[in-house]
Protein backbone atom coordinates (compact mmCIF):
# COMPACT_ATOMS: atom_id res chain seq x y z
CA UNK A 1 0.00 0.00 0.00
CA UNK A 2 1.53 3.30 -1.01
CA UNK A 3 1.81 5.93 1.67
CA UNK A 4 -0.88 8.58 1.62
CA UNK A 5 0.03 12.12 0.74
CA UNK A 6 0.76 14.24 3.78
CA UNK A 7 -2.56 14.87 5.37
CA UNK A 8 -3.90 18.29 4.42
CA UNK A 9 -5.81 19.91 7.24
CA UNK A 10 -7.57 23.23 7.42
CA UNK A 11 -5.37 25.71 9.23
CA UNK A 12 -7.92 27.11 11.65
CA UNK A 13 -10.04 24.04 12.39
CA UNK A 14 -9.86 22.32 15.80
CA UNK A 15 -8.07 19.00 15.15
CA UNK A 16 -10.03 17.26 17.90
CA UNK A 17 -12.82 16.48 15.40
CA UNK A 18 -15.60 16.56 17.95
CA UNK A 19 -19.13 17.92 17.64
CA UNK A 20 -19.95 20.52 20.28
CA UNK A 21 -23.53 20.75 21.47
CA UNK A 22 -25.58 21.83 24.43
CA UNK A 23 -28.65 20.08 23.04
CA UNK A 24 -27.83 16.40 23.13
CA UNK A 25 -25.70 13.86 24.99
CA UNK A 26 -25.44 10.16 24.36
CA UNK A 27 -23.91 7.53 26.61
CA UNK A 28 -22.52 4.48 24.83
CA UNK A 29 -23.36 0.87 25.50
CA UNK A 30 -20.41 -0.79 27.29
CA UNK A 31 -19.73 -3.08 24.33
CA UNK A 32 -19.96 -0.50 21.53
CA UNK A 33 -18.95 3.18 21.50
CA UNK A 34 -21.26 3.70 18.49
CA UNK A 35 -24.37 2.28 20.15
CA UNK A 36 -26.49 4.44 22.44
CA UNK A 37 -27.30 3.24 25.95
CA UNK A 38 -29.04 6.50 26.87
CA UNK A 39 -29.75 9.77 25.06
CA UNK A 40 -30.34 13.01 26.92
CA UNK A 41 -31.99 16.12 25.50
CA UNK A 42 -31.04 19.14 27.64
CA UNK A 43 -30.43 16.70 30.49
CA UNK A 44 -33.70 14.75 30.14
CA UNK A 45 -33.52 11.02 29.40
CA UNK A 46 -35.28 10.79 26.03
CA UNK A 47 -35.97 7.07 25.83
CA UNK A 48 -36.02 6.32 29.56
CA UNK A 49 -38.34 9.13 30.67
CA UNK A 50 -39.55 11.50 27.96
CA UNK A 51 -40.98 9.12 25.36
CA UNK A 52 -44.50 8.27 26.47
CA UNK A 53 -44.66 11.17 28.93
CA UNK A 54 -43.61 14.31 27.06
CA UNK A 55 -45.73 16.16 24.52
CA UNK A 56 -44.27 16.53 21.06
CA UNK A 57 -44.26 20.31 21.46
CA UNK A 58 -42.28 19.95 24.69
CA UNK A 59 -39.59 18.13 22.73
CA UNK A 60 -39.71 20.86 20.09
CA UNK A 61 -39.11 23.56 22.67
CA UNK A 62 -36.31 21.61 24.34
CA UNK A 63 -34.49 21.22 21.04
CA UNK A 64 -34.32 25.01 20.77
CA UNK A 65 -33.76 26.06 24.39
CA UNK A 66 -32.53 24.77 27.73
CA UNK A 67 -35.74 24.90 29.69
CA UNK A 68 -39.39 24.10 29.10
CA UNK A 69 -41.84 26.98 28.87
CA UNK A 70 -45.17 27.13 30.68
CA UNK A 71 -48.33 25.44 29.49
CA UNK A 72 -49.59 28.50 27.62
CA UNK A 73 -46.54 28.50 25.36
CA UNK A 74 -46.88 24.76 24.78
CA UNK A 75 -50.55 25.18 23.91
CA UNK A 76 -49.73 28.05 21.57
CA UNK A 77 -47.11 26.10 19.65
CA UNK A 78 -49.39 23.07 19.43
CA UNK A 79 -52.28 25.16 18.12
CA UNK A 80 -49.95 26.77 15.58
CA UNK A 81 -48.63 23.36 14.53
CA UNK A 82 -52.17 22.10 13.89
CA UNK A 83 -52.99 25.21 11.85
CA UNK A 84 -49.81 25.02 9.77
CA UNK A 85 -49.67 21.23 9.28
CA UNK A 86 -51.30 21.37 5.87
CA UNK A 87 -51.00 24.49 3.72
CA UNK A 88 -53.35 22.67 1.32
CA UNK A 89 -52.96 21.62 -2.30
CA UNK A 90 -53.29 25.20 -3.59
CA UNK A 91 -50.16 26.26 -1.74
CA UNK A 92 -46.99 26.40 -3.89
CA UNK A 93 -45.00 24.25 -1.45
CA UNK A 94 -47.60 21.49 -1.50
CA UNK A 95 -47.96 21.92 -5.26
CA UNK A 96 -44.21 21.27 -5.49
CA UNK A 97 -44.49 18.16 -3.32
CA UNK A 98 -47.33 16.91 -5.50
CA UNK A 99 -45.14 17.42 -8.58
CA UNK A 100 -42.80 14.96 -6.90
CA UNK A 101 -45.54 12.54 -5.97
CA UNK A 102 -47.34 12.54 -9.30
CA UNK A 103 -44.21 11.51 -11.15
CA UNK A 104 -43.22 8.89 -8.61
CA UNK A 105 -40.24 10.83 -7.26
CA UNK A 106 -38.61 9.79 -4.01
CA UNK A 107 -40.33 10.64 -0.75
CA UNK A 108 -37.41 12.85 0.22
CA UNK A 109 -37.50 14.57 -3.17
CA UNK A 110 -41.14 15.54 -2.63
CA UNK A 111 -40.33 16.93 0.80
CA UNK A 112 -37.20 18.68 -0.51
CA UNK A 113 -39.42 20.24 -3.19
CA UNK A 114 -41.86 21.40 -0.50
CA UNK A 115 -39.01 22.80 1.57
CA UNK A 116 -37.42 24.65 -1.36
CA UNK A 117 -40.67 26.17 -2.58
CA UNK A 118 -41.94 26.74 0.95
CA UNK A 119 -38.74 28.57 1.84
CA UNK A 120 -39.37 31.72 -0.13
CA UNK A 121 -40.40 35.27 0.56
CA UNK A 122 -43.91 34.73 -0.83
CA UNK A 123 -46.02 32.51 1.48
CA UNK A 124 -42.82 30.85 2.73
CA UNK A 125 -40.44 30.58 5.63
CA UNK A 126 -38.31 33.54 4.55
CA UNK A 127 -41.44 35.67 4.80
CA UNK A 128 -41.73 34.51 8.42
CA UNK A 129 -38.07 35.32 8.99
CA UNK A 130 -38.60 38.81 7.55
CA UNK A 131 -41.78 39.34 9.56
CA UNK A 132 -40.13 38.20 12.80
CA UNK A 133 -37.26 40.59 12.05
CA UNK A 134 -39.86 43.33 11.61
CA UNK A 135 -41.46 42.45 14.98
CA UNK A 136 -38.02 42.70 16.59
CA UNK A 137 -37.35 46.04 14.94
CA UNK A 138 -40.80 47.64 15.20
CA UNK A 139 -42.69 45.92 17.99
CA UNK A 140 -46.20 47.35 18.24
CA UNK A 141 -45.36 50.74 16.74
CA UNK A 142 -47.39 51.11 13.53
CA UNK A 143 -45.31 54.05 12.32
CA UNK A 144 -42.15 52.00 12.83
CA UNK A 145 -43.68 49.22 10.72
CA UNK A 146 -44.41 51.58 7.85
CA UNK A 147 -40.89 53.00 8.04
CA UNK A 148 -39.42 49.50 8.22
CA UNK A 149 -41.20 48.18 5.15
CA UNK A 150 -40.59 51.32 3.12
CA UNK A 151 -36.87 51.54 3.86
CA UNK A 152 -34.50 51.24 0.94
CA UNK A 153 -33.22 47.65 0.88
CA UNK A 154 -31.46 47.84 -2.47
CA UNK A 155 -28.05 47.78 -0.81
CA UNK A 156 -28.80 44.50 0.96
CA UNK A 157 -27.07 41.58 -0.73
CA UNK A 158 -28.80 38.30 -0.22
CA UNK A 159 -29.16 34.96 -1.96
CA UNK A 160 -32.91 35.53 -1.75
CA UNK A 161 -34.68 37.74 -4.29
CA UNK A 162 -35.48 41.17 -2.87
CA UNK A 163 -38.49 41.62 -0.63
CA UNK A 164 -41.41 43.04 -2.62
CA UNK A 165 -43.93 43.95 0.12
CA UNK A 166 -44.46 44.03 3.88
CA UNK A 167 -43.59 40.59 5.27
CA UNK A 168 -46.48 38.61 6.68
CA UNK A 169 -49.05 40.33 4.50
CA UNK A 170 -50.78 39.04 1.36
CA UNK A 171 -49.78 40.93 -1.81
CA UNK A 172 -52.82 39.58 -3.65
CA UNK A 173 -55.30 39.86 -0.79
CA UNK A 174 -58.41 41.97 -0.62
CA UNK A 175 -59.53 41.41 2.96
CA UNK A 176 -58.24 39.31 5.84
CA UNK A 177 -59.25 35.70 5.21
CA UNK A 178 -61.38 34.02 7.85
CA UNK A 179 -58.78 31.39 8.88
CA UNK A 180 -56.22 34.14 9.46
CA UNK A 181 -58.62 35.95 11.78
CA UNK A 182 -59.66 32.68 13.44
CA UNK A 183 -56.10 31.58 14.12
CA UNK A 184 -55.10 35.00 15.40
CA UNK A 185 -58.07 35.05 17.78
CA UNK A 186 -57.39 31.49 18.96
CA UNK A 187 -53.71 32.07 19.64
CA UNK A 188 -54.29 35.46 21.25
CA UNK A 189 -56.85 33.89 23.59
CA UNK A 190 -54.39 31.33 24.96
CA UNK A 191 -52.32 33.85 26.85
CA UNK A 192 -51.71 37.58 27.07
CA UNK A 193 -48.62 37.91 24.93
CA UNK A 194 -46.99 41.06 23.59
CA UNK A 195 -47.45 40.69 19.87
CA UNK A 196 -50.42 38.35 19.35
CA UNK A 197 -52.55 40.24 21.84
CA UNK A 198 -51.69 43.56 20.27
CA UNK A 199 -52.18 42.23 16.75
CA UNK A 200 -55.59 40.82 17.64
CA UNK A 201 -56.66 44.30 18.78
CA UNK A 202 -54.84 46.43 16.20
CA UNK A 203 -54.74 44.20 13.11
CA UNK A 204 -56.88 46.58 11.08
CA UNK A 205 -54.72 49.58 12.00
CA UNK A 206 -51.60 47.78 10.83
CA UNK A 207 -53.30 46.51 7.67
CA UNK A 208 -54.54 50.01 6.85
CA UNK A 209 -51.07 51.46 7.36
CA UNK A 210 -49.40 48.82 5.20
CA UNK A 211 -52.15 48.57 2.60
CA UNK A 212 -52.41 44.78 2.61
CA UNK A 213 -54.32 42.17 4.58
CA UNK A 214 -52.54 39.99 7.12
CA UNK A 215 -51.51 36.51 5.99
CA UNK A 216 -51.12 33.25 7.92
CA UNK A 217 -47.34 33.69 7.81
CA UNK A 218 -47.81 37.02 9.61
CA UNK A 219 -49.80 35.37 12.39
CA UNK A 220 -47.18 32.63 12.66
CA UNK A 221 -44.42 35.24 12.84
CA UNK A 222 -46.15 37.07 15.70
CA UNK A 223 -46.76 33.80 17.54
CA UNK A 224 -43.21 32.51 17.10
CA UNK A 225 -41.86 35.89 18.24
CA UNK A 226 -44.06 35.80 21.32
CA UNK A 227 -42.79 32.29 22.05
CA UNK A 228 -39.26 33.67 22.22
CA UNK A 229 -37.92 32.15 19.04
CA UNK A 230 -35.38 34.07 16.97
CA UNK A 231 -36.19 34.78 13.31
CA UNK A 232 -33.80 31.99 12.28
CA UNK A 233 -35.54 29.54 14.64
CA UNK A 234 -38.94 30.69 13.46
CA UNK A 235 -37.91 30.16 9.84
CA UNK A 236 -36.85 26.59 10.64
CA UNK A 237 -40.04 25.83 12.57
CA UNK A 238 -42.23 27.22 9.79
CA UNK A 239 -40.47 24.95 7.30
CA UNK A 240 -40.89 21.93 9.58
CA UNK A 241 -44.45 22.48 10.67
CA UNK A 242 -45.82 22.73 7.11
CA UNK A 243 -44.29 19.47 5.89
CA UNK A 244 -46.94 16.94 7.00
CA UNK A 245 -49.47 18.17 4.45
CA UNK A 246 -46.87 18.16 1.69
CA UNK A 247 -46.09 14.52 2.48
CA UNK A 248 -49.72 13.43 2.47
CA UNK A 249 -50.63 15.28 -0.72
CA UNK A 250 -47.54 13.95 -2.54
CA UNK A 251 -48.51 10.38 -1.72
CA UNK A 252 -52.12 11.02 -2.69
CA UNK A 253 -51.15 12.34 -6.14
CA UNK A 254 -48.84 9.38 -6.67
CA UNK A 255 -51.87 7.11 -6.26
CA UNK A 256 -54.16 9.29 -8.41
CA UNK A 257 -51.65 9.54 -11.26
CA UNK A 258 -50.49 12.22 -13.64
CA UNK A 259 -53.51 12.04 -15.97
CA UNK A 260 -55.66 13.68 -13.31
CA UNK A 261 -53.08 16.29 -12.31
CA UNK A 262 -53.07 19.78 -13.94
CA UNK A 263 -50.60 20.43 -16.74
CA UNK A 264 -51.88 23.89 -17.84
CA UNK A 265 -52.02 25.43 -21.31
CA UNK A 266 -49.03 27.36 -22.59
CA UNK A 267 -48.70 30.45 -24.76
CA UNK A 268 -45.16 30.78 -26.06
CA UNK A 269 -43.92 34.14 -27.19
CA UNK A 270 -40.68 34.19 -29.14
CA UNK A 271 -41.49 30.92 -30.94
CA UNK A 272 -39.09 30.35 -33.87
CA UNK A 273 -41.77 28.36 -35.70
CA UNK A 274 -44.08 31.37 -35.62
CA UNK A 275 -41.35 33.52 -37.11
CA UNK A 276 -40.90 31.05 -39.95
CA UNK A 277 -44.59 31.09 -40.87
CA UNK A 278 -45.89 34.64 -40.44
CA UNK B 1 -56.31 44.57 -11.74
CA UNK B 2 -56.64 43.78 -8.06
CA UNK B 3 -55.06 40.72 -6.43
CA UNK B 4 -57.64 38.04 -7.21
CA UNK B 5 -57.99 39.29 -10.79
CA UNK B 6 -54.22 39.12 -11.22
CA UNK B 7 -54.24 35.54 -9.99
CA UNK B 8 -57.30 34.52 -12.02
CA UNK B 9 -55.65 35.77 -15.21
CA UNK B 10 -52.54 33.69 -14.57
CA UNK B 11 -53.94 30.21 -15.25
CA UNK B 12 -52.06 29.97 -18.56
CA UNK B 13 -48.28 29.75 -18.78
CA UNK B 14 -47.34 32.80 -20.85
CA UNK B 15 -43.64 32.50 -21.43
CA UNK B 16 -40.72 33.61 -23.54
CA UNK B 17 -38.44 30.96 -22.09
CA UNK B 18 -39.58 27.85 -23.85
CA UNK B 19 -41.98 24.96 -24.21
CA UNK B 20 -42.24 21.56 -25.79
CA UNK B 21 -44.80 20.04 -28.09
CA UNK B 22 -44.91 16.29 -27.42
CA UNK B 23 -43.95 14.31 -30.48
CA UNK B 24 -42.88 17.44 -32.36
CA UNK B 25 -40.33 19.91 -31.05
CA UNK B 26 -38.94 21.92 -28.15
CA UNK B 27 -38.07 25.61 -27.94
CA UNK B 28 -35.32 26.95 -25.67
CA UNK B 29 -35.37 30.74 -25.25
CA UNK B 30 -36.47 31.47 -28.79
CA UNK B 31 -34.36 28.76 -30.45
CA UNK B 32 -35.42 25.32 -31.65
CA UNK B 33 -33.53 23.09 -29.25
CA UNK B 34 -33.01 20.20 -31.63
CA UNK B 35 -32.59 22.05 -34.94
CA UNK B 36 -30.40 24.90 -33.66
CA UNK B 37 -28.86 23.94 -30.35
CA UNK B 38 -28.44 20.17 -30.40
CA UNK B 39 -24.64 20.39 -30.79
CA UNK B 40 -24.26 22.97 -28.05
CA UNK B 41 -21.71 22.56 -25.35
CA UNK B 42 -23.66 21.94 -22.13
CA UNK B 43 -22.27 24.97 -20.30
CA UNK B 44 -22.92 27.14 -23.35
CA UNK B 45 -26.55 26.03 -23.27
CA UNK B 46 -26.69 26.60 -19.53
CA UNK B 47 -25.46 30.19 -19.70
CA UNK B 48 -27.68 30.84 -22.71
CA UNK B 49 -30.57 29.68 -20.54
CA UNK B 50 -29.43 32.00 -17.76
CA UNK B 51 -28.73 35.08 -19.87
CA UNK B 52 -30.44 34.67 -23.25
CA UNK B 53 -27.07 35.59 -24.74
CA UNK B 54 -24.53 33.54 -26.60
CA UNK B 55 -20.95 33.60 -25.36
CA UNK B 56 -17.79 33.46 -27.46
CA UNK B 57 -15.43 30.43 -27.34
CA UNK B 58 -12.88 32.29 -25.16
CA UNK B 59 -15.64 33.37 -22.78
CA UNK B 60 -16.91 29.80 -22.57
CA UNK B 61 -13.40 28.50 -21.91
CA UNK B 62 -13.12 30.91 -19.01
CA UNK B 63 -16.54 29.95 -17.66
CA UNK B 64 -15.61 26.28 -17.93
CA UNK B 65 -12.36 26.93 -16.09
CA UNK B 66 -14.22 28.68 -13.26
CA UNK B 67 -16.21 25.48 -12.71
CA UNK B 68 -13.38 23.04 -13.30
CA UNK B 69 -10.70 24.61 -11.13
CA UNK B 70 -12.81 24.37 -7.98
CA UNK B 71 -14.23 20.89 -8.56
CA UNK B 72 -12.67 19.13 -5.58
CA UNK B 73 -13.76 15.56 -4.82
CA UNK B 74 -12.74 15.93 -1.17
CA UNK B 75 -15.50 14.40 0.92
CA UNK B 76 -14.52 16.38 4.01
CA UNK B 77 -15.74 19.64 2.49
CA UNK B 78 -19.10 20.44 4.06
CA UNK B 79 -21.13 20.42 0.86
CA UNK B 80 -19.36 17.38 -0.57
CA UNK B 81 -19.75 15.62 2.77
CA UNK B 82 -23.52 15.76 2.27
CA UNK B 83 -23.09 13.80 -0.97
CA UNK B 84 -20.76 11.35 0.79
CA UNK B 85 -23.08 10.89 3.76
CA UNK B 86 -25.93 10.20 1.31
CA UNK B 87 -23.75 7.49 -0.21
CA UNK B 88 -22.80 5.90 3.09
CA UNK B 89 -26.42 5.67 4.25
CA UNK B 90 -27.42 4.27 0.84
CA UNK B 91 -29.58 7.22 -0.14
CA UNK B 92 -30.10 7.92 -3.82
CA UNK B 93 -27.37 9.81 -5.68
CA UNK B 94 -29.81 12.43 -6.92
CA UNK B 95 -31.01 13.21 -3.42
CA UNK B 96 -27.47 13.43 -2.10
CA UNK B 97 -26.19 15.57 -4.94
CA UNK B 98 -29.20 17.89 -4.95
CA UNK B 99 -28.82 18.46 -1.23
CA UNK B 100 -25.08 19.02 -1.65
CA UNK B 101 -25.75 21.70 -4.26
CA UNK B 102 -28.38 23.31 -2.02
CA UNK B 103 -25.91 23.36 0.87
CA UNK B 104 -23.36 25.05 -1.40
CA UNK B 105 -25.41 28.24 -1.27
CA UNK B 106 -23.65 29.07 1.99
CA UNK B 107 -22.58 32.28 3.67
CA UNK B 108 -18.89 31.78 4.48
CA UNK B 109 -18.21 30.08 1.14
CA UNK B 110 -20.12 29.21 -2.03
CA UNK B 111 -23.20 31.00 -3.29
CA UNK B 112 -23.62 33.66 -0.64
CA UNK B 113 -19.93 34.54 -0.51
CA UNK B 114 -19.76 34.65 -4.30
CA UNK B 115 -22.73 36.97 -4.53
CA UNK B 116 -21.32 39.33 -1.92
CA UNK B 117 -17.92 39.31 -3.62
CA UNK B 118 -19.67 40.29 -6.86
CA UNK B 119 -21.50 43.05 -5.05
CA UNK B 120 -18.28 44.37 -3.54
CA UNK B 121 -16.19 44.45 -6.69
CA UNK B 122 -18.95 45.98 -8.82
CA UNK B 123 -19.57 48.66 -6.20
CA UNK B 124 -15.85 49.30 -5.98
CA UNK B 125 -15.66 49.67 -9.77
CA UNK B 126 -18.61 52.03 -9.81
CA UNK B 127 -17.11 54.08 -6.99
CA UNK B 128 -13.73 54.36 -8.69
CA UNK B 129 -15.41 55.24 -11.99
CA UNK B 130 -17.24 57.95 -10.10
CA UNK B 131 -13.99 59.43 -8.90
CA UNK B 132 -13.70 57.79 -5.49
CA UNK B 133 -10.30 56.99 -4.03
CA UNK B 134 -9.87 53.21 -3.91
CA UNK B 135 -7.91 53.28 -0.65
CA UNK B 136 -10.66 55.25 1.06
CA UNK B 137 -13.36 53.01 -0.39
CA UNK B 138 -11.62 49.81 0.70
CA UNK B 139 -10.82 51.20 4.16
CA UNK B 140 -14.46 52.13 4.64
CA UNK B 141 -15.63 48.70 3.48
CA UNK B 142 -13.23 46.84 5.76
CA UNK B 143 -14.28 48.95 8.71
CA UNK B 144 -18.00 48.60 8.11
CA UNK B 145 -18.59 45.01 7.05
CA UNK B 146 -17.15 41.58 6.34
CA UNK B 147 -15.24 41.87 3.10
CA UNK B 148 -16.18 39.04 0.75
CA UNK B 149 -13.66 38.04 -1.90
CA UNK B 150 -10.67 38.53 0.36
CA UNK B 151 -9.48 36.33 3.20
CA UNK B 152 -10.25 32.64 3.49
CA UNK B 153 -11.64 31.04 6.62
CA UNK B 154 -9.72 27.82 6.13
CA UNK B 155 -6.35 28.94 4.75
CA UNK B 156 -4.64 32.17 3.74
CA UNK B 157 -3.45 31.02 0.35
CA UNK B 158 -5.92 30.09 -2.33
CA UNK B 159 -4.28 27.54 -4.57
CA UNK B 160 -6.85 28.04 -7.33
CA UNK B 161 -6.04 31.63 -8.15
CA UNK B 162 -2.87 31.20 -10.19
CA UNK B 163 -4.56 28.61 -12.40
CA UNK B 164 -7.67 30.66 -13.00
CA UNK B 165 -5.66 33.83 -13.58
CA UNK B 166 -3.63 31.94 -16.18
CA UNK B 167 -6.77 30.88 -18.06
CA UNK B 168 -8.13 34.41 -17.84
CA UNK B 169 -4.92 35.80 -19.31
CA UNK B 170 -4.76 33.13 -22.03
CA UNK B 171 -8.33 33.80 -23.09
CA UNK B 172 -7.85 37.54 -23.22
CA UNK B 173 -9.54 38.68 -20.03
CA UNK B 174 -6.47 39.80 -18.12
CA UNK B 175 -7.17 43.46 -18.73
CA UNK B 176 -10.80 43.36 -17.70
CA UNK B 177 -11.84 46.33 -15.60
CA UNK B 178 -13.09 44.37 -12.60
CA UNK B 179 -10.34 41.74 -12.84
CA UNK B 180 -7.60 44.37 -12.67
CA UNK B 181 -9.38 46.25 -9.93
CA UNK B 182 -9.57 43.07 -7.85
CA UNK B 183 -5.76 42.94 -7.74
CA UNK B 184 -5.61 46.63 -6.89
CA UNK B 185 -7.94 45.96 -3.98
CA UNK B 186 -5.61 43.18 -2.82
CA UNK B 187 -2.63 45.54 -2.89
CA UNK B 188 -4.67 48.20 -1.12
CA UNK B 189 -5.62 45.79 1.66
CA UNK B 190 -1.94 45.00 2.22
CA UNK B 191 -1.11 48.71 2.20
CA UNK B 192 -3.71 49.54 4.85
CA UNK B 193 -2.44 46.86 7.18
CA UNK B 194 -4.71 43.94 6.28
CA UNK B 195 -2.25 41.60 4.55
CA UNK B 196 -4.17 38.53 5.72
CA UNK B 197 -7.08 39.57 3.55
CA UNK B 198 -5.68 38.04 0.40
CA UNK B 199 -7.85 37.46 -2.63
CA UNK B 200 -9.81 34.21 -2.51
CA UNK B 201 -11.56 32.27 -5.27
CA UNK B 202 -14.78 34.26 -4.98
CA UNK B 203 -12.66 37.39 -5.16
CA UNK B 204 -11.38 36.35 -8.57
CA UNK B 205 -14.48 34.67 -9.99
CA UNK B 206 -16.74 37.63 -9.21
CA UNK B 207 -14.76 40.24 -11.18
CA UNK B 208 -14.41 37.83 -14.09
CA UNK B 209 -18.17 37.32 -14.07
CA UNK B 210 -18.68 41.07 -14.00
CA UNK B 211 -16.22 41.54 -16.87
CA UNK B 212 -18.19 38.98 -18.87
CA UNK B 213 -21.24 41.17 -18.45
CA UNK B 214 -23.13 38.89 -16.08
CA UNK B 215 -25.61 40.71 -13.91
CA UNK B 216 -25.70 39.84 -10.23
CA UNK B 217 -28.62 37.46 -10.72
CA UNK B 218 -27.04 35.91 -13.81
CA UNK B 219 -23.82 35.47 -11.87
CA UNK B 220 -25.70 33.79 -9.01
CA UNK B 221 -27.34 31.34 -11.42
CA UNK B 222 -24.10 30.68 -13.30
CA UNK B 223 -22.48 29.67 -9.99
CA UNK B 224 -25.12 27.09 -9.02
CA UNK B 225 -23.25 24.02 -10.37
CA UNK B 226 -19.81 25.48 -9.49
CA UNK B 227 -18.68 22.63 -7.22
CA UNK B 228 -20.86 19.95 -8.78
CA UNK B 229 -18.27 17.87 -10.66
CA UNK B 230 -16.47 17.10 -7.40
CA UNK B 231 -19.57 15.70 -5.72
CA UNK B 232 -20.44 12.45 -7.53
CA UNK B 233 -17.07 10.86 -6.63
CA UNK B 234 -17.84 11.57 -2.97
CA UNK B 235 -21.20 9.80 -3.19
CA UNK B 236 -19.75 6.98 -5.25
CA UNK B 237 -16.87 6.04 -2.99
CA UNK B 238 -18.99 6.20 0.14
CA UNK B 239 -21.60 3.99 -1.55
CA UNK B 240 -18.91 1.47 -2.48
CA UNK B 241 -17.57 1.17 1.07
CA UNK B 242 -19.42 -0.75 3.82
CA UNK B 243 -22.61 1.02 4.79
CA UNK B 244 -22.46 3.63 7.51
CA UNK B 245 -18.68 3.85 7.58
CA UNK B 246 -18.14 7.44 6.40
CA UNK B 247 -17.27 9.66 9.37
CA UNK B 248 -19.06 7.56 11.98
CA UNK B 249 -19.26 9.48 15.26
CA UNK B 250 -18.74 7.54 18.50
CA UNK B 251 -20.64 8.80 21.55
CA UNK B 252 -17.50 10.27 23.09
CA UNK B 253 -16.88 12.49 20.06
CA UNK B 254 -19.88 14.56 21.05
CA UNK B 255 -18.71 17.30 23.42
CA UNK B 256 -21.80 18.01 25.49
CA UNK B 257 -21.82 21.49 26.95
CA UNK B 258 -25.39 21.72 28.22
CA UNK B 259 -27.35 21.35 31.43
CA UNK B 260 -26.71 18.33 33.65
CA UNK B 261 -28.86 15.22 33.73
CA UNK B 262 -32.19 15.82 35.47
CA UNK B 263 -35.44 13.90 35.97
CA UNK B 264 -38.39 14.51 33.66
CA UNK B 265 -40.81 16.86 35.35
CA UNK B 266 -43.92 14.64 35.39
Amino acid sequence: MSPAASEPRLSDVDPADVVHTRIWREVAEPDNPFATRAAYCRGYDVFGQMAGRARWVEMMFLLFRDDLPGNAALDTLEALAVALANPGPRDPSVHAAMCGGVGGSNAAASLMAALAVGAGRHRGARDVFDAMTAWQACGTDVAAWTDHVRRDTRAEVDVWPPRERPPGFDPHGVSTPTPVRQLLATLAAIAATPYLSWLAQHRQDLEAALGLPLELSGVAAAALSDLGFTPAEGEMLYLLLRLPGAAAHALEQEKLGYKRFPFYPVELADDPAAEETP
Amino acid sequence: MNGPQTLAAAGVLRTRMGAFWPGQRAVFRGRDLHRELRDSDWLALYVYGVTGRHFTPPQLKLLHAIWVITSYPDTRLWNNRVAGLAGTVRSSPTLGLAAAIAVSEATIYGGGAGLRAYDFITRAAAAVAGGADLREFVSREVASRYLYGYGRPIHRNDERLAWLAQVAEEQGFGSGKHFRLAFEVGKTLAAIGRPNLRMNYAGMVAPLGADLGLSRREFQLFRVPLFFAGMPPCWLEAADKPEGTLFPTPCDKIAYEGVAERPWRK
